[in-house]
């Protein structure tokens, strides 16, 4: 609007300010001209068609017999909500995967307010993670709920939050043994990142369906969803690493001298000096990191874990309710833009406020 | 190594040289590497006993012993009764072929789509910006999903009106207009080895010449072309396009593409397209406003600014992420397993499921994505050597 000098100020000026950079925008030369029709004509293809579906065709409140096939049924959102949110989980105890949620946010939230770093976070991770594995679990209560009974939100928000939380620790360490100077742990770090992120997260699935509990003493067995948490970590650590390698490469050599003159061990360095602030410079990156694991979770969905994304497929097989696949993933896609889409605002944001910081 | 060592006038030797790169700690790394070491060969060592507990003798002799499954579809002709390494490698090749086509579209539609994004139309530029947020922020395997129900929703053959003539969406797949050859596959191959060598040879003359301007570019594009024609003709190849066409309860002739693939190709192509169109913005948007202006006072119209000025040194930018956006949608195919498409992941899967031979066949499937990552990511770097910055660092 800076190109936009106007006399006067207030409601009309800006609106008339408005006006002309909409014109300018939309009509400013031939070329523009022409882009704007052509746009608007595709548009017309493609929303008409959809508001007819989403609004004029659509039943609201009725049952699955009633929706007709050629608009958007509503009424089956209604109806399956609960299920695609909390899965096969017994609704009489449904307020456990709900405080799981609960908990998760909160705990988010505190990490993504700058206010709150520090090391009651780094004991609170390893608590809530905890809590909620519990709280599912419901354990030492009289209705403990196995994990084939999990799923929905909570499954998708719990193995998303408990595998990057574990991963993160594992990550630095083989950050670390990648940037040291030690040949053997060096290659090994190599090597295993290399692998992890070579492989596609469909194949580390089947590993941890297939090869895990065969690899496990015939005395010991885990169920599907914690074999899965188990693996995931394993794969993530992998990506994180890579992330906080960078950081540690953006710290210039002096700091370590300066730490190494004044006599403090390669530890303490690290603890100290280094990692302090590469992690601070890798935030942005592992919000980013976040997002897409988000994603990545729905490939749960592939080994028949009920996360949120299978958990609404499972509801379009409902007998009252069939075939309304479009409506439970509109539901979910939803769900998960608000989540990245928010995520991603965040990032910008954090990036623009420890930019400020940066520049005093 | 630029090190001096304080070892007197004589060059490190060969176990120095190792002392040097292994560095302190030297036993408590070897500690370390030996109780990985212990670790793995204890789950080697279980993995060993459940086999044995299940009956199935460890090694790759499965691969050779026949699979009785069906693979939908392949370029690799594959029957119920052949061996489980020619379905494995009928996998590696529909995955290869999804990946390619894959790779190839996302970039046609992600530059353009990035271009779009760029333009100073603000309806235009507004519906990119939503364009990526929504398929950047939902899962790939929801729009899979979605993209194969609506596959499964189009209408049958029959009842399918043909798009722009010759394209027919159906509920038994994609027919597209193809063009063919008659007269063996030989004449194909051997003619466009050739006209491939002779364009390949062309450039680098060109090149050398450093006199390689459009109008040169062009005549020499043409003259490969010609020379293909040439070849083909004398080797006794007739090119036949086939335009698909309602016959019967079917449609005929031209190219089909299955429901799956084309449910995954699309997936693949709408979400990939969006994340280059981010990194071809980006590219862009960081060679400075002032190369613009300085271009312009030169005289150079649009097209050439962007073809001489912006381009070369936009690339430096794109070429890296758009290496690593093509390695993720070779991963990403391996979705194919959720929506029935026969990939090698889906292939490897129902090898372990069958044979109970996990073990083998996911080290098979590892080892093979490795080595098209290693592969995919030295080309690139190769090409990316080319274009980068030379002079500086």
């Amino acid at each position: 609007m800076t190109g936009i000098a106007h006399p006067h100020s207030g409601l009309t000026g800006r609106i008339r300010g408005l006006a002309i950079l909409l014109q300018t925008g939309l009509f400013g030369t031939r070329a523009n001209t022409m882009i704007t029709l052509a746009t608007l004509i595709l548009l017309f293809q493609v929303v008409p068609p959809l508001f007819r579906w989403a609004v004029l065709d659509a039943t609201f409140s009725s049952t699955g017999d009633a929706c007709s096939r050629q608009g958007a049924c509503w009424a089956f959102v209604a109806a399956k909500l609960r299920f695609i949110l909390f899965a096969f989980y017994p609704p009489d105890l449904q307020w456990r995967p709900a405080l799981v949620i609960l908990i998760l946010a909160a705990v988010l939230t505190a990490s993504a307010l700058p206010r709150f770093w520090g090391r009651a976070l780094l004991v609170a991770w390893p608590l809530a993670v905890l809590a909620c594995w519990l709280l599912m679990n419901g354990f030492l209560t009289t209705a403990p709920v196995p994990s084939n009974q999990w799923g929905g939100l909570p499954v998708t928000l719990f193995v998303w939050a408990g595998c990057f939380a574990a991963a993160t620790p594992i990550a630095v360490v083989l950050a670390l043994a990648r940037r040291s100077k030690l040949g053997g742990m060096r290659t090994f770090s190599v090597v295993y990142i290399e692998v992890m992120r070579g492989t596609p997260m469909v194949g580390i699935l089947y590993v941890a369906m297939l090869i895990l509990p065969m690899a496990m003493p015939a005395s010991l067995s885990f169920d599907k969803m914690l074999r899965a948490i188990i693996m995931i970590t394993l794969f993530w650590a992998a990506y994180i690493a890579e992330v906080i390698r960078a950081g540690l490469q953006a710290i210039p050599p002096g700091q370590v001298e300066a730490a190494t003159a004044l006599g403090l061990g390669y530890w303490r360095t690290q603890r100290l000096i280094i990692l302090p602030q590469a992690l601070r410079i890798v935030i942005p990156g592992m919000v980013n990191l976040a997002i897409g694991f988000l994603l990545a979770t729905s490939l749960l969905a592939v080994i028949g874990i009920f996360d949120l994304l299978n958990a609404a497929r499972a509801s379009a097989t409902d007998p009252n309710w069939l075939g309304f696949y479009n409506e439970a993933y509109l539901v979910v896609a939803i769900v998960y833009f608000v989540i990245c889409f928010g995520a991603s605002r965040y990032s910008q944001w954090l990036e623009q406020r420890l930019a400020a910081g940066e520049r005093r | 190594m630029s090190l001096t060592l304080p070892l007197g006038p004589e060059r490190p030797g060969a176990l120095q040289k190792l002392r040097l790169w292994w560095g302190s700690w030297p036993l408590g790394q070897l500690a370390f590497l030996a109780i990985f070491g212990l670790l793995a060969a204890l789950f080697a060592h279980n993995v060993l006993q459940t086999m044995a507990r299940i009956g199935v003798l460890p090694g790759f002799e499965f691969l050779s012993s026949s699979a009785n499954f069906e693979i939908g579809e392949s370029l690799v002709a594959f029957r119920a009764g052949d061996t489980y390494l020619r379905a494995i490698f009928a996998g590696l090749i529909n995955t290869l072929e999804v990946s390619l086509f894959g790779c190839l579209l996302a970039t046609i539609f992600g530059g353009a789509i990035g271009v779009a994004g760029l333009s100073g139309n603000l309806l235009l530029s507004q519906l990119v910006r939503w364009f990526i947020e929504i398929t950047r922020n939902t899962p790939l395997l929801l729009q899979l999903f979605f993209w194969i129900s609506l596959a499964k929703a189009l209408p049958a053959p029959r009842q399918a009106s043909p798009l722009l003539g010759a394209v027919y969406l159906t509920n038994r797949g994609v027919y597209l207009p193809s063009l063919s050859l008659e007269g063996g596959p030989l004449g194909l191959v051997a003619a466009l080895a050739l006209a491939g060598m002779a364009a390949w040879v062309v450039m680098l003359v060109l090149s050398r010449l450093e006199r390689l301007t459009v109008r040169t570019g062009a005549g020499a594009a043409a003259l490969v072309f010609a020379a293909t024609l040439l070849l083909l003709f004398f080797s006794g190849a007739r090119p036949v396009a086939e335009a698909p066409a309602l016959a019967g309860f079917n449609i005929r002739e031209g190219l089909n593409l299955s429901p799956e693939f084309a449910a995954l190709l699309t997936g693949l192509v709408v979400k990939f397209s969006a994340l280059i169109a981010e990194i071809v913005r980006a590219g862009i948007q960081s060679v400075g406003i002032g190369q613009w202006e300085a271009a312009r006072a030169l005289g150079l119209h649009n097209g050439q600014i962007i073809r001489l000025v912006v381009l070369p040194q936009a690339l430096r930018v794109i070429t890296p992420l758009t290496t690593s956006s093509y390695l993720d949608l070779t991963k990403d195919s391996s979705l194919a397993v959720a929506i029935g498409f026969p990939d090698l992941v889906s292939i490897v899967n129902t090898t372990a499921n069958t044979t109970g031979q996990s073990m083998e066949a996911l080290m098979i499937m590892i080892a093979a994505f490795l080595t098209i990552n290693l592969s995919l990511s030295a080309l690139m770097s190769a090409y990316n050597n080319r274009i980068a910055l030379r002079g500086i660092a």
